[in-house]
C-alpha cells in the first residue's frame, strides 16, 4: 500500500467541510432508533428483577396472557437453550450463552434489572398493564456488589460452574472470580532493588456507565417464511445481525438489518438487549414490535464499565529512571465475566519504555449489570493509579511530571510488557507539545492547581467493507458498512474526493443495510476512519485506475501512457498523445461504451493500527469548605497520525476528555444495603453539564502511522484514558491532597480536607 | 377512557389531535403528529433532548401533558428552519461540527433560540449556564459554545 498522506500534497484531507448528514440531524429530520417504524408494529416492553440475585421459582404469565390487546409474552422458555460458546468480538471476549442469559434470565436473576419476561401489546399502555399481571415468584438470595467482598471466602457465588480460568491446578471450587492473568516483563523484585524512591498505593474507581443520550431502541419483525427485518440504532448493524442470528438459531442470511442513525454509544452499543426479544415477540405475535428502552432501563439494565481495585508499585533510581512497575488489578465484570481486564493490564505502563513490569489481574462477577465496552476498556481504570502513582514519584524526586515522563518514554522499538513492541509512535511528540503549550506556565491562584497525566491506546484494525461508484453523472457515492457515529461519513467522503481528485461535495457517503454492503465489524475500537477508510481509499484507487483505462480505450492509447491528476485523466506525457484531459465527468458519460458501470468494493481486514498518545493538562479549583471542584482549564495534547477532519477529531478529543472530568468528579453507581441502584437516572447520575466546564483545547500532534494511506491513527478512545489522574494530580497541587478513590466528589474531598487537619496519632 | 381533543398551534400551522389524558406532549408530538425530531433522551426533564418551544418559552415537552398544549403556539426544531433556508443556528452547528451523534442537537437547536431570542449577545458563561438543562455526551460542549457564539453574532448582523 502506498503512502499518500504527505500534508503538502492534500487538497480535501485536514480541511473542515460540513458533513453530508449535518441538515438532516439539525433539522430533525435523521431517524435513529426510536423513530423508525414498520407498518402495524406493536409495543414490546420487558419485566425486570426487582432483586439484586434470586431464584426464579415460577413466572406465570396467563393473566398477562388474557388481557385484552396483550399479542404475546415471552420468557426463557421462548428463547434457545444456547451452548457457552467463546468468540472474540471486537475489542473483547463474548459468551454467547452469558449473551443470551443477559437478555433474558433463566433461572435466576443476577442483578436487579435483569429481564425475567417481556410483553408485546397493541399500545404502552396495554403492554404496561401486562407487565403488571405477570406473577414471578422468587426465592431472594444473598448477593455481592463489591468487587473485594465477591473475592472474598463465603461471598455469595454468582455461578455454580464458573471455575477460576488461569490458575494451575484447574480448581474444584466454584468462584465469582472469573479468571486470573498476568503480564510480565523482566524482573520487577530485582527492579524495585536498584530503586532510590518507591510509590506504593492502593486506588479504587466505580463504575461508570457511557451515558449515551439515546436509549437503546428497534423494531424488528419476522415474517412467516422466516425472514427477519431488524432496524435497530447500534455501533453495529452486522454486529446485531450476528448475535441476534446466534442467540435465536437464524441463518444469518434471513437476517437483515437496517441501522438507524446513533444517538451516542461510546462502546456502549456493541452488544445486543432488546433486538432478539423483539424478534422472539414478533414471531409470537406475528406484528412488528418496537421496543425502546427508558433512561432507567438504560441504567439498571445495561452495561457500564467495570470499577476496580488498582494496587501500583513504581519505583525509581534518584535520577528519575523507573527501574520497576507493578500492578495488581480487580475488576468489577458485573454478573457474567468479562470485564476489561487485559487491557486494562496492558495499557498501565505502556507509555513508558520500562524493564521490569509486572501486571496480575483478576476478572471478578458480582451483582450488577453485565459490563460493555466504554471508550479504552480498561485503559482509563489502570492508568488512573498508574499516572497518578507516576504524578507522586515526580514529587517525591523533586522533578517535572514532563520531564519524569520524557525520561522514561517509551519510544519505537520499546518493548510492551504485554510482548508487542512499539512501532512508530508519537509520545515524546506528544510530551514536548505538552512542555511546550503556554498552559503548562501559567500562574495559578490560591486554592487551583495543576496536574497532567498521560495515556495509551492501542487502537485497532478489522474488517471493513468500503465502496466507491461513479454514478452516471460523474458525482460518486461512497458506501461502508460503519456505522457513523460522530462524523465517519464525511471523513469517508473526503478520502474518497482526495483520492479521486473532486470536489468534496461531489462525494455523498451512505450506510446501507447488511444485505447490501460486505460485512464491517462495529464502529469501535477507534477504527472506523482506519480500517473503514483504508477500504474506501483501496476503492477509489480501484475506480481511478478503472478511470485511467477507460481513458484509454476512449483515447486508443495504452492505460500505461494515462495519468489521474485532479480528477481528470491526462496524456502521461508528450508521448502519449495530444489529447485535452477527460474529466471524471465525461468519463463517468461514456461508462457504458467503454465496460459498463464505473465502481469498487473493497473488504480488508486492516492490520496495523496505529497506537495512540495523549498528554493532558487540568488546571482546577477547589473550593476547601464545600469540596467543590471547578474545573479551570483544560489542554488534551495527542498524536493523532493525521487528522482527516480536525474538527471531528477535536471534538473525539474534546468529549472524550470531559467524560474523564464526569469520571473523575461525579459519575458513579450507587447501590442499597439490598444491592439496588439507588441513582437510575440523569438528575442522580451526573453527566458533566456545560456550566461544569471550560473551553476544552485540544492540541493535534500528528505523527503519521505508516501503516494507512493517509497515516491515519485512531483517535476517540484515547482522550478518555488521562483526565481521571490529571484531575486527580490537579486536586493535589491544589490543595496537597492525596486522593485515592473516584470520585473525586465533594463529600470525598471534605473528607480529605477534615483528614489532613487531623493531628497524625502514630507519627 | 376517552382521548382528549387537543387544538393548538405547531410550527406556525393549526393543529388537531387526540391525547390520552396522561400522554405527554413528547409522545404526543413523536407518536401521533409524526414530528420525530424531539427527542427522549430521559423523560424526566434532564436531559433536555425534547425542548420545545411553548409561545416562545423553553419547555421539556416530556414534562408537559399532550392536552396543556391546546390554545398555545408550540414550536419543534422542525419548525426552526424557514423551508428550505437553514436557521443561523442550524447553519452554525453544522459549521463548528458542534454535533456528533446529533441525538441531543435538536434540543440544543431549539434551547439556543430560546436563549438568542431574548437576548441576542450572550456571554460564555451565560451560554453555558442557559445550556446546562441540556446533556451531550459526544462533544463535551466546546464546539457547541462555539456555534452559538457564532450564530449570536450572524442574528446581530455583526
Amino acid at each position: 500500500m502506498t503512502f499518500i498522506g504527505n500534508k503538502s500534497d492534500l487538497r480535501v484531507v485536514g480541511t473542515r467541510p460540513v458533513r453530508p448528514d449535518g441538515v438532516d440531524k439539525v433539522t430533525g429530520r435523521a431517524v435513529y432508533g426510536a423513530d423508525a417504524t414498520m407498518s402495524g408494529q406493536i409495543i414490546g416492553k420487558v419485566l425486570r428483577s426487582p432483586h439484586a440475585h434470586a431464584k426464579i421459582i415460577s413466572i406465570d404469565t396467563s393473566k398477562a396472557e388474557k388481557l385484552a390487546g396483550v399479542k404475546a409474552v415471552i420468557t426463557a422458555a421462548d428463547i434457545p437453550n444456547i451452548p457457552s460458546e467463546e468468540a472474540f468480538v471486537g475489542e473483547g471476549p463474548m459468551n454467547f450463552r452469558d449473551l443470551s442469559l443477559n437478555c433474558m434470565a433463566r433461572g435466576k436473576v443476577l442483578y436487579e434489572g435483569h429481564v425475567v419476561a417481556a410483553v408485546a401489546a397493541i399500545s404502552d399502555t396495554v403492554a404496561d398493564a401486562a407487565l403488571q399481571l405477570i406473577d414471578v415468584k422468587y426465592e431472594v438470595l444473598p448477593h455481592v456488589i463489591d468487587v473485594e467482598e465477591a473475592m472474598a471466602p463465603g461471598a455469595p457465588i454468582l455461578h455454580d460452574d464458573l471455575f477460576t480460568a488461569g490458575m494451575t491446578p484447574k480448581p474444584t471450587v466454584a468462584s465469582n472470580v472469573a479468571k486470573q492473568v498476568r503480564f510480565t516483563i523482566g524482573d520487577v523484585e530485582a527492579g524495585f532493588k536498584q530503586a532510590d524512591v518507591i510509590i506504593e498505593q492502593t486506588y479504587t474507581t466505580a463504575p461508570v456507565h457511557q451515558a449515551y443520550i439515546e436509549p437503546h431502541a428497534c423494531v424488528a419483525a419476522i415474517a412467516a417464511d422466516g425472514q427477519v427485518l431488524i432496524t435497530a440504532s447500534s455501533q453495529g448493524h452486522f454486529m446485531i445481525r450476528a448475535y441476534t442470528a446466534k442467540l435465536l438459531g437464524i441463518d444469518i442470511a434471513n437476517i437483515r438489518v437496517t441501522n438507524a442513525e446513533i444517538g451516542g454509544g461510546f462502546g456502549g452499543k456493541t452488544v445486543v438487549y432488546l433486538e432478539p426479544l423483539a424478534v422472539a415477540l414478533s414471531k409470537k405475535s406475528g406484528r412488528p414490535v418496537k421496543m425502546t428502552m427508558t433512561r432507567e432501563d438504560v441504567f439498571r439494565g445495561t452495561g457500564p464499565t467495570s470499577g476496580g481495585t488498582i494496587y501500583v508499585k513504581v519505583g525509581a533510581t534518584k535520577d528519575g529512571k523507573i527501574t520497576a512497575a507493578q500492578t495488581i488489578i480487580k475488576l468489577q465484570a458485573g454478573a457474567f465475566p468479562g470485564s476489561p481486564i487485559n487491557p486494562a493490564l496492558m495499557c498501565a505502563f505502556a507509555m513508558y519504555d520500562l524493564a521490569n513490569v509486572d501486571t496480575l489481574g483478576y476478572d471478578v462477577v458480582s451483582n450488577r449489570p453485565k459490563v460493555a465496552a466504554y471508550r479504552a476498556p480498561g485503559a482509563p481504570i489502570s492508568s488512573f493509579a498508574a499516572e497518578s502513582a507516576i504524578d507522586d514519584l515526580a514529587r517525591k524526586l523533586g522533578m517535572d511530571p514532563i520531564d519524569l515522563r520524557l525520561k522514561n518514554a517509551a519510544k519505537q522499538g520499546s518493548k510492551t510488557v504485554y510482548g508487542v513492541t512499539h512501532g512508530v509512535i508519537g509520545y515524546e511528540e506528544v510530551l514536548n507539545a505538552a512542555k511546550a503549550h503556554p498552559h503548562w506556565t501559567a500562574p495559578l491562584g490560591k486554592n487551583q492547581g495543576r496536574g497532567m497525566a498521560t495515556g495509551f491506546w492501542f487502537n485497532i484494525g478489522g474488517e471493513s467493507t468500503g465502496g466507491v461508484f461513479i454514478n452516471e453523472d460523474g458525482t460518486v457515492s461512497v458506501v461502508t458498512g460503519s456505522p457513523d457515529i460522530g462524523g465517519s461519513r464525511a471523513s469517508m467522503a473526503m478520502m474518497a474526493a482526495e483520492v479521486l481528485g473532486v470536489p468534496y461535495e461531489k462525494v455523498r457517503a451512505v450506510i446501507p443495510d447488511t444485505a447490501s454492503i460486505g460485512f464491517t465489524h462495529v464502529t469501535g475500537g477507534s477504527r472506523v476512519t482506519y480500517a473503514t477508510g483504508m477500504a474506501v481509499t483501496q476503492a477509489a484507487q480501484a475506480v481511478v485506475e478503472d478511470l485511467k483505462k477507460r481513458a484509454a480505450m476512449i483515447w486508443d492509447i495504452s492505460p500505461e501512457a494515462v495519468e489521474w491528476k485532479d480528477g481528470e485523466a491526462v496524456p502521461a506525457g508528450a508521448n502519449a498523445g495530444g489529447f485535452d484531459p477527460l474529466p471524471l465527468a465525461a468519463i463517468a458519460l461514456k461508462a457504458g461504451k467503454t465496460g459498463g458501470p464505473i465502481g469498487s468494493e473493497i473488504s480488508v481486514n486492516a492490520q496495523g493500527a496505529g497506537p495512540g498518545f495523549g498528554a493532558h493538562i487540568c488546571d482546577i479549583e477547589v473550593d476547601p469548605e464545600t469540596g467543590f471542584s471547578t474545573i479551570l482549564r483544560y489542554t488534551a495534547v495527542q498524536d493523532v497520525g493525521r487528522a482527516i477532519h480536525p474538527s471531528y477529531v477535536e471534538g473525539q478529543i474534546q468529549g472524550g476528555a470531559v467524560q474523564g472530568i464526569g469520571w473523575a468528579l461525579n459519575e458513579e453507581y450507587v447501590y442499597n444495603k439490598k444491592g439496588l441502584m439507588d441513582n437510575a437516572g440523569f438528575l442522580d447520575y451526573r453527566i458533566p453539564v456545560a456550566s461544569d466546564l471550560p473551553m476544552i483545547d485540544a492540541v493535534l500532534v500528528e505523527v503519521p502511522n505508516t501503516r494507512h494511506p493517509f497515516g491515519v491513527r485512531g483517535v476517540g478512545e484515547v482522550p478518555i484514558v488521562p483526565p481521571m489522574a490529571a484531575v486527580r494530580n490537579a486536586i493535589r497541587g491544589a490543595l496537597n491532597l492525596e486522593l485515592f478513590h473516584l470520585p473525586m466528589s465533594p463529600p470525598r474531598i471534605r473528607a480529605a480536607v477534615d483528614a489532613a487537619k487531623m493531628p497524625k496519632a502514630a507519627e | 377512557m376517552s382521548k382528549i381533543h387537543v387544538t393548538t398551534s405547531i410550527n406556525g400551522e393549526p393543529a388537531e389531535f387526540l391525547a390520552e389524558a396522561h400522554e405527554s406532549l413528547l409522545d404526543a408530538l413523536r407518536n401521533t403528529l409524526n414530528l420525530t425530531g424531539s427527542k427522549e433522551g430521559c423523560g424526566s426533564g434532564d436531559c433536555g433532548a425534547c425542548s420545545v418551544l411553548l409561545d416562545g418559552r423553553l419547555v421539556c415537552s416530556c414534562l408537559m401533558l399532550a392536552a396543556e398544549a391546546g390554545g398555545h403556539e408550540i414550536t419543534t426544531i422542525e419548525g426552526i428552519a424557514d423551508g428550505d433556508k437553514l436557521h443561523p443556528i442550524q447553519t452554525a452547528f453544522l459549521e463548528n461540527a458542534a454535533l456528533q451523534c446529533g441525538f441531543c442537537t435538536p434540543g440544543f437547536i431549539v434551547a439556543t433560540k430560546a436563549l438568542l431570542d431574548q437576548n441576542p449577545n450572550p456571554t460564555e458563561t451565560e451560554i453555558r449556564y442557559w445550556l446546562a438543562g441540556n446533556l451531550c455526551r459526544c462533544t463535551g460542549y466546546d464546539k457547541i459554545v462555539r456555534a452559538v457564539v457564532d450564530a449570536a453574532a450572524e442574528m446581530r448582523g455583526s
